[in-house]
């Protein structure tokens, strides 16, 4: 006969394997991932306690796991699905709405990369800015490269929507999710006429401006697309609108951009 | 502990890369701490999460000398054990006192019920369901103190640690609990053999004490 001291002992039970995972992700030393739709069909979005930390085509869940997981230097498992509330933001985000609340881990990423993504998140659905924009509008006017390559490596793409920024010279530029023809998928998808976007760049026409109210956009601005083409100026730099009494627009702040 | 400091002096130097080893080690005495004082295992996990978490979140914000200073089984003991406390009293003013039907969930596989090996396994989950219900029969304090004394098996000094009693409380109320235990799970043996054992007040009678309430020393 054992003591009770000894059959104590044999309470020790062997915690459920949920509950390392959970704490793991929780904390963010784990990622989870699940699908989702989104206008380029099937995506694989991957989080943690501390946000979002990777989207990317769905296709093969163990390579996406691997390729999450040299990513992040951190295990991954799959999920049935989203948590219901990231579920939730995300489709509300997909769909333009911006004040959808989604946070993000962007651990391993520059303060340089931030600032151009953060920047990318102000574009809103249905309108595209050209890489210098972004590169003006945190302060680093020359980086416009560096910008491209900030948003190549953006590791949330549709949740920060690279794909509204765009190359001024007439082509759509890259797109780090599945290429260009992905990116004029998604920009047609959220009411952007890119087409006629791209002839009007070739044609070297890069802002809009109204003759009734002597502002000058860029050419997918909200405000410039309300001007009657009546009323519709192309201008191929903004110096030249400047030249004929025409002041940026405040809500798109357009800028001078370098060829 | 020697792995312990170890794991400690880790913590210290980089505790994201560190710490998925302390989930490692110490999740299954974490939960198995919380089932053990609340009776239900989600609860339990509850719980054990919750207290690895916020394990994470305080060696976050101590300087790294204090992180490696930690001993590390008392301490986290200790936050399950508040835990578990916080929660338990939430679920008394929530639902009425339970009784000892979520311990029969461990019970029964219908698989078993044939031959030696399988009349074995059920004989043993009977005597874990009774010993974890005579466990879960002290009042909270003792329970606290066999439960990390016996069940985790800390020291004396460490369960006295990671309750903040001393070390001489930690003894008595493990002992008083012990006694209870073994008298409630042997109630015709000690009433005939060990009168010695029945003490004057004992709540005793038809083998279920009443919960009675701790006078804490």
């Amino acid at each position: 006969m054992t003591t009770l001291e000894m059959q104590l002992a044999t309470l020790r039970a062997t915690a459920p394997a949920s509950l390392a995972t959970n704490t793991l992700v929780a904390l963010g030393l784990a990622d989870r991932f699940a699908a989702t739709e989104s206008p380029l069909g099937e995506v694989f979005v991957a989080w943690n306690g501390r946000g979002v930390s990777w989207v990317a085509l769905a296709g093969d869940p163990a390579r996406f796991e691997q390729a999450l997981t040299d990513h992040t230097g951190r295990p991954a498992s799959r999920a049935e699905a989203l948590p219901p509330k990231l579920a939730r933001s995300i489709a509300r985000r997909l769909g333009g709405d911006r004040r959808a609340r989604i946070e993000l881990d962007l651990r391993g990423s520059t303060s340089f990369e931030a600032a151009v993504w953060r920047k990318a998140l102000e574009i809103p659905r249905g309108e595209v800015r050209p890489y210098g924009w972004i590169a003006a509008e945190i302060g680093h006017p020359k980086a416009v490269r560096a910008v491209g390559t900030a948003l190549a490596r953006n590791p949330v793409p549709l949740v920060v929507p690279c794909h509204r920024v765009v190359r001024s010279d007439g082509h759509i530029g890259n797109y780090s999710m599945g290429g260009s023809d992905n990116k004029r998928r998604v920009l047609a998808a959220e009411g952007v006429d890119v087409p006629g976007l791209e002839a009007e760049a070739a044609e070297g026409f890069r802002y809009v401006g109204s003759d009734t109210t002597h502002i000058v956009c860029h050419p997918t601005c909200r405000d410039a697309r309300r001007v009657t083409p009546r009323h519709r100026v192309r201008f191929g730099s903004l110096r030249a609108a400047t030249v004929a009494g025409y002041r940026p627009c405040r809500h798109c702040r357009p800028v001078s951009l370098a060829a | 502990m020697d792995t312990d400091a170890h794991l400690a002096s880790r913590l210290a130097a980089d505790l994201d890369e560190a710490f998925p080893a302390l989930v490692a080690d110490h999740s299954n005495r974490l939960f198995t701490i919380a089932f053990r004082l609340l009776g239900d295992p989600r609860d339990a996990e509850e719980v054990a999460q919750d207290a690895l978490i916020r394990a994470y979140r305080a060696i976050a914000g101590y300087p790294a000398e204090r992180t490696r200073d930690l001993r590390l089984r008392p301490w986290l003991a200790s936050i399950a054990v508040n835990l578990a406390r916080n929660r338990r009293r939430r679920l008394e003013d929530r639902r009425p006192p339970r009784s000892l039907e979520p311990m029969l969930a461990t019970g029964f596989d219908p698989a078993d019920d044939g031959g030696d090996a399988g009349a074995q396994a059920m004989a043993r989950r009977e005597a874990i369901a009774d010993l974890a219900s005579a466990l879960l029969d002290l009042s909270p304090t003792m329970r606290a103190a066999v439960v990390l004394r016996h069940v985790d098996g800390l020291s004396v000094a460490e369960t006295a640690e990671a309750l903040g009693r001393p070390e001489g409380t930690i003894k008595a109320q493990v002992a008083r609990g012990l006694e209870r235990m073994r008298l409630r799970l042997e109630p015709r043996e000690i009433d005939v053999a060990s009168t010695s054992i029945v003490r004057p007040r004992s709540p005793i009678h038809g083998g279920r004490p009443l919960a009675t309430a701790e006078v804490p020393a």
